[in-house]
């Protein structure tokens, strides 16, 4: 004991120790390798060397940039409709759960006990062209007889959304909860009605649980493939279903690791934007 | 002064099967600086929250000015809260948090600059403003707190034990700050504690709460010199009550005669109708002479023996036992006996003796009300004072 207080710094990275080991081996290694895989030449026949090819992003953006952008977008709204659907879901959980919070915390991560992708193929039912949505509407007249949900964009961004709405909600709910009810009596005593109290002082001091929200909903949600790849059609295709086919299907390993960087490179810059916007200086205003 | 700011008019509010104020009638006066006084749980918070706005009376009336406000919510009132831990808004600068009333209510940007500069110089904490409240310390939040309330100049201000969280120092200081600012802006304060001397220190007039009614309202001294019910002599300081029961008058004074028929002085208006009746008199009031000296004519005496002897400083607190069993406390001030290291040494017989003016009467233990106040009652007799 007393060696590691007379070496304090060596305790902390000994601490560190496992978690940095960890990275290492299970993000630093592979990504330097997939990194390396994007510079190979070849083919899965012939063999792949490493060449250096950097014009392999230049190709690899120009051949599948729509399905880079579709993602952003899709990926954008889904992140904005688990927004508009988690913020009031929390604050109902939040200020007027009562006993029932932990009912209702539970009812919202509920679903995950069930696999992903069983969920995303009972949405493919849900949305089928004669289904129990599509089908009585279709019998009362409601939308033409042609009408299809699934294999649309509405789909895959439905099914996207439902998919991560937790990843908002719980987030949310943390931040709002953590918001002292003295706060909102003090703002109704200085004269703010209930949307002035919701603006000036509950939406910024829920911020760091939207900004949490977001990255946690919009990162994944733009690589994501299967939603788009059970409720979408070849023309919604994302940018995961293209790196997916690059590896599983046709093994053009370097355009699939191409593609790879690409993503990561635009979520980064899309993060970032977003933090420039939101301010960091307000994230931090719940705390010192 | 006159003009009445605050009016309750037997306002009720009951939690589920609590009754937690129960039929309270209040008036306070404008520019008055008025104190609820009571225990944890006696309702003066929950009043101060009706009058504020934050909770409904069941039933009621509430007025301001002479407006009846009972049913508005709090940002249509002209009254603002200290809250209890501040509430200071952690987004927002020193600045913003004083500003926000006056953005509220869209008063112009010249103004609120000016406005708050001068807030912030009357609660001494200019060059703060560009500061975020978790880099203040909790006196200066507490300045915050109340410069945010009080530059919207309301009709009254409501202030929730704001000085429960700082140290005992820096609470002392604050009481002398927070009179010296009522006084300079002459706004209605109606202040919620739980420590006598709190109230005692900074209140025009106080109303004693305990289980849900006011036992007492009246000014500090009045309240100190002649409570009225065991309740309120307790929680003001230690004092010391004997049980008796009226026996007639001699010229001003009503005599009450005690379980052993000694006779005790006091004013007649103390006694007033009652017959049973308990008799105080606070330990400052009570001289200890020698069995032999002379008593005052017409003084209240009664003889004792010293239990216990307890210098501190200022006085000395005695502890004397009757013959009977009962105890006395009587604090001494630190004369002529301290210095010729003379004071009353345990197991000495002595004359306790007080002037009949300095008497009390509280109503007689047999009483509905004075039973729940005794078992609430936190210092009858020997108990210290704080």
């Amino acid at each position: 004991m007393s060696w590691f207080r007379r070496h304090p710094s060596i305790a902390g990275w000994l601490l560190l120790a496992p978690g940095i080991l960890y990275l290492l081996v299970f993000y630093a290694y592979p990504t330097v390798q997939m990194f390396l895989v994007s510079l190979w030449t070849g083919s899965a026949a012939s063999g792949y060397t490493l060449t250096w090819n950097f014009g392999i992003y230049a190709s690899a953006l120009n051949q599948y940039q729509d399905q880079i952008f579709r993602s952003i977008e899709f990926g954008g709204l889904a992140t904005l409709f688990t927004f508009v659907l988690s913020f009031p879901l929390a604050y109902f959980i939040a200020f007027r759960g009562g006993r029932y919070k932990n009912i209702l915390l539970f009812l919202v991560i509920a679903p995950f006990f069930t696999s992903f992708l069983l969920r995303t193929i009972s949405w493919e039912i849900i949305f089928a062209d004669n289904g129990i949505v599509l089908g009585p509407a279709k019998e009362l007249g409601l939308v033409p007889p042609t009408f299809r949900l699934l294999a649309t964009p509405v789909a895959v961004i439905a099914g996207i959304t439902y998919n991560f709405l937790p990843f908002m909600t719980l987030p949310l709910y943390v931040a709002l909860e953590k918001i002292p009810p003295s706060l909102l009596e003090a703002a109704q005593d200085l004269y703010a009605g209930t949307w002035q109290r919701f603006r000036r002082v509950t939406l910024p001091m829920a911020l760091p649980g939207v900004f949490a929200g977001t990255l946690l909903t919009f990162i994944p949600a733009v690589g994501d493939f299967v939603n788009a790849e059970l409720l979408g059609s070849p023309q919604s295709q994302m940018i995961g279903n293209v790196i997916e086919n690059r590896f599983e299907k046709v093994s053009d390993y370097p355009t699939g690791a191409a593609l790879s960087f690409i993503l990561m490179a635009a979520i980064l810059a899309a993060v970032f934007i977003y933090a420039r916007l939101v301010g960091t200086e307000q994230l931090s205003g719940g705390g010192a | 002064m006159s003009t009445i700011d605050v009016r309750l008019v037997e306002v009720t509010k009951v939690f589920g099967q609590d009754v937690a104020v129960d039929h309270v009638n209040l008036e306070v006066l404008d520019g008055e600086f008025f104190s609820l006084l009571g225990p944890s749980g006696c309702g003066k918070t929950t009043t101060l929250r009706m009058i504020g706005g934050f909770e409904e009376p069941t039933s009621g009336l509430i007025e301001l000015n002479g407006e009846d406000v009972t049913w508005l919510p709090p940002y249509r009132r002209n009254v603002n809260t200290v809250f209890q831990n501040y509430a200071l808004f952690p987004h927002l600068t020193i600045f913003e948090n004083v500003a926000f009333g006056l953005r509220r209510r869209k008063v112009k940007g010249a103004e609120i600059k000016a406005r708050v500069a001068q807030m912030l110089q009357l609660v001494e904490l200019r060059g703060f403003d560009q500061r975020k409240p978790g880099q203040i310390s909790g006196g200066q939040a507490q300045r915050v707190a109340l410069a945010r309330a009080l530059i919207n100049r309301p009709a009254v201000l409501l202030l929730d034990e704001p000085l429960g969280a700082l140290d005992l120092k820096l609470r002392k200081q604050m009481q002398l700050e927070l009179k010296r600012i009522q006084q300079e802006v002459g706004i209605t304060f109606i202040y919620v504690t739980h420590d006598q001397d709190e109230a005692m220190t900074m209140s025009d007039r106080i109303a004693v709460m305990n289980r849900g009614r006011y036992e007492q309202l009246g000014r500090p001294e009045e309240l100190y010199e002649r409570p009225t019910t065991r309740f309120v002599a307790g929680f003001l300081g230690v004092c010391n009550l004997l049980p008796g029961h009226v026996d007639g008058t001699a010229d001003a004074y009503a005599l009450v005669a005690l379980d052993d028929s000694t006779k005790l002085r006091l004013p007649l208006a103390q006694v007033s109708g009652s017959t049973d009746v308990e008799v105080g008199v606070r330990p400052e009031k009570v001289r200890l002479l020698e069995l032999t000296d002379d008593v005052p004519a017409g003084a209240n005496v009664l003889r004792g023996r010293v239990k216990q002897t307890s210098y501190t400083g200022v006085s000395t607190l005695y502890v004397i036992e009757r013959s009977n069993g009962q105890t006395f406390t009587v604090y001494e001030q630190n004369l002529e006996r301290a210095a010729a290291n003379s004071l009353w040494r345990p197991g000495e017989e002595v004359a306790m003796t007080w002037s009949p003016d300095d008497t009390f009467a509280v109503r007689g233990a047999s009483t509905a009300s004075t039973a729940d106040a005794a078992s609430g009652s936190p210092s009858v007799n020997e108990t210290a004072a704080s």
